[in-house]
């Protein structure tokens, strides 16, 4: 399969108003395949966030490259959708009308996409919820919603800051196989940010496990479960141990810093 | 509205809706009036002193046929420097958002200009414009527009980041993330400083009408006070007072129709 996303080398330092450059990434190279499902993992304050930022070019690297498709990433592009922690919909707009939100912004046909739209509901169980407003749905349905909007212009790649984090234990198991059916009907390049290590096992292909101060890659971990994925698959030994192996590597690293 | 709401969860039962929100303000109301009618007539003060409730009604109806005129006199003063706060707040806000530079010499200088107060404002306004209702408007004007230019750069800063960044990862023009985002993302905190802004209206008006004037509700109590018709000037107060309320519901109501979603993020 083709390279789609190459980091290169990226670091990231803020210069706060007070006191030192702090160092947010540091020698970031990663390599991501086309469709393929890779998980940053790590604890708050690795970077993880910002990496995806800088991947979707909202935010400018202090120094290496992203490159997407072999091109440089310098600004924002259209073929990458953002799916954040919160739903952030527009409470002013129907559900339908917010899952229609890029379309208009990138000045599309708006009739074009009304039928994708409500096979994209439908795919993540919204079906009548089109003429509803935000409000009356749950966290859950919101986040759901949200993806739809992601998808809507087909974009090649997904990017996913902690789309879970907001929500219930049980709702995020279950949404996170939702995301992994999804994601098996329209394929797509997915970068999935997450503090959840069994999560981070259950949806990726690779795993990329990220330590804090500064942010740097500790380890890949190459996730060796069959797809599709399915619950009990979480009992398995191999899942067991990439959890285990991921949870080393995390707390590898603190115990030194605590030495 | 919403004290009156919360306490609703300590009547036993949980009470009716109308009972908390409606009849007992209401109630509450008629056991004060009955009180003040009690107490103004065992104390038999002097009507000048403290009219009873009977004696304003008295006063207000012997003077209804003019009523309407000084009504509507010191309604479009209020309406109109509310209106003219609201265009200019408004834009101005937008203008003091999107320009750092505006943000940093005019908002200082917008500040000390509230500080000002508006009652020493308004006898100047008479040397500059004189007479009729141009200065009372203007005094309006002046105690609307602070409250809303406030809530209005708040509103429009008050976009969620991830949103923000969500539509500028869609490459946006600044006009699509204004007209589709941040206005209508600032409407709960504008109407905010609306409804702080109508109850401040109504007060300039009567400030403005206080300095100098020949008709309107302020003038009215003036007039009514120099000739110790205090039952008059009360009966005025209570116009005004309802002229507020109702004004301030009306604007509740056109909240609830273009801003429906409004109400809920006011909610604490």
């Amino acid at each position: 399969m083709a390279q789609k996303i190459r980091i290169d080398d990226l670091s990231k330092a803020y210069l706060p108003r007070r006191g030192d450059r702090v160092s947010a990434l540091e020698h970031i190279t990663l390599a991501v395949e086309e469709q393929e499902f890779v998980t940053l993992v790590g604890p708050s304050g690795c970077g993880k966030s910002t990496l995806l930022k800088i991947i979707a070019g909202l935010q400018p690297p202090t120094s290496g490259r992203v490159y997407l498709d072999g091109q440089s990433v310098l600004a924002p592009r259209r073929d990458v959708g953002m799916v954040f922690q919160n739903p952030v919909l527009l409470p002013w707009r129907s559900i339908m009308e917010n899952v229609l939100l890029p379309i208009e912004i990138l000045r599309l046909e708006r009739g074009a996409y009304e039928k994708t739209c409500g096979q994209l509901l439908e795919l993540v169980g919204l079906k009548g919820f089109e003429r509803r407003a935000p409000r009356e749905l749950s966290g859950g349905m919101q986040q759901r919603a949200a993806i739809c909007r992601a998808l809507i212009y087909n974009p090649a790649v997904l990017l996913m800051d902690e789309p879970f984090g907001a929500l219930d234990a049980m709702t995020r198991e279950e949404l996170a196989f939702e995301l992994l059916r999804i994601w098996g009907e329209h394929k797509k390049t997915v970068i999935f940010v997450t503090h959840s290590i069994t999560e981070a096992v259950l949806l990726a292909d690779r795993v990329v496990v990220m330590t804090p101060r500064p942010g740097r890659v500790a380890a890949v971990v190459n996730v060796a479960l069959p797809r599709p994925r399915v619950v009990d698959m979480e009992f398995s030994d191999t899942f067991k141990g990439h959890v285990d192996e991921i949870r080393r590597h995390i707390f590898a690293r603190r115990s030194e810093v605590r030495a | 509205m919403k004290i009156i709401l919360r306490e609703q969860a300590l009547l036993p039962g949980g009470g009716s809706r109308l009972l908390s929100t409606v009849l007992l303000p209401v109630a509450t109301l008629a056991g004060i009036v009955v009180a003040w009618q009690i107490f103004a007539w065992l104390l038999r003060l002097p009507v000048w002193i403290l009219p009873s409730p009977t004696s304003i009604v008295e006063a207000t109806l012997k003077w209804s046929p003019v009523l309407p005129m000084h009504i509507g006199i010191t309604l479009y003063e209020t309406l109109a420097g509310f209106m003219l706060a609201i265009v200019v707040g408004v834009s101005m806000a937008v203008l003091v958002v999107y320009s750092p530079i505006l943000q940093t010499t005019i908002y200082p200088i917008l500040l000390s200009l509230q500080s000002v107060p508006k009652v020493a404002i308004a006898p100047v306004l008479l040397i500059w414009v004189g007479y009729g209702q141009l200065p009372k408007i203007i005094v309006v004007f002046l105690v609307c527009f602070f409250p809303i230019i406030v809530s209005t750069a708040t509103g429009l800063n008050s976009v969620p980041g991830e949103l923000l960044d969500l539509v500028r990862s869609l490459s946006p023009t600044q006009f699509q993330i204004f007209v589709k985002i941040r206005f209508p993302a600032a409407m709960s905190h504008i109407f905010v400083g609306l409804k702080v802004a109508i109850t401040l209206a109504v007060v300039g008006a009567v400030i403005g009408e206080f300095v100098g004037s020949e008709r309107g509700l302020g003038y009215l109590i003036l007039a009514a006070t120099s000739q110790l018709n205090t039952p008059l000037a009360f009966g005025a107060m209570v116009l005004l007072t309802l002229m507020s309320i109702v004004l301030y519901y009306a604007l509740e109501g056109l909240e609830r129709l273009i801003a429906p979603w409004a109400r809920e993020e006011q909610q604490p």
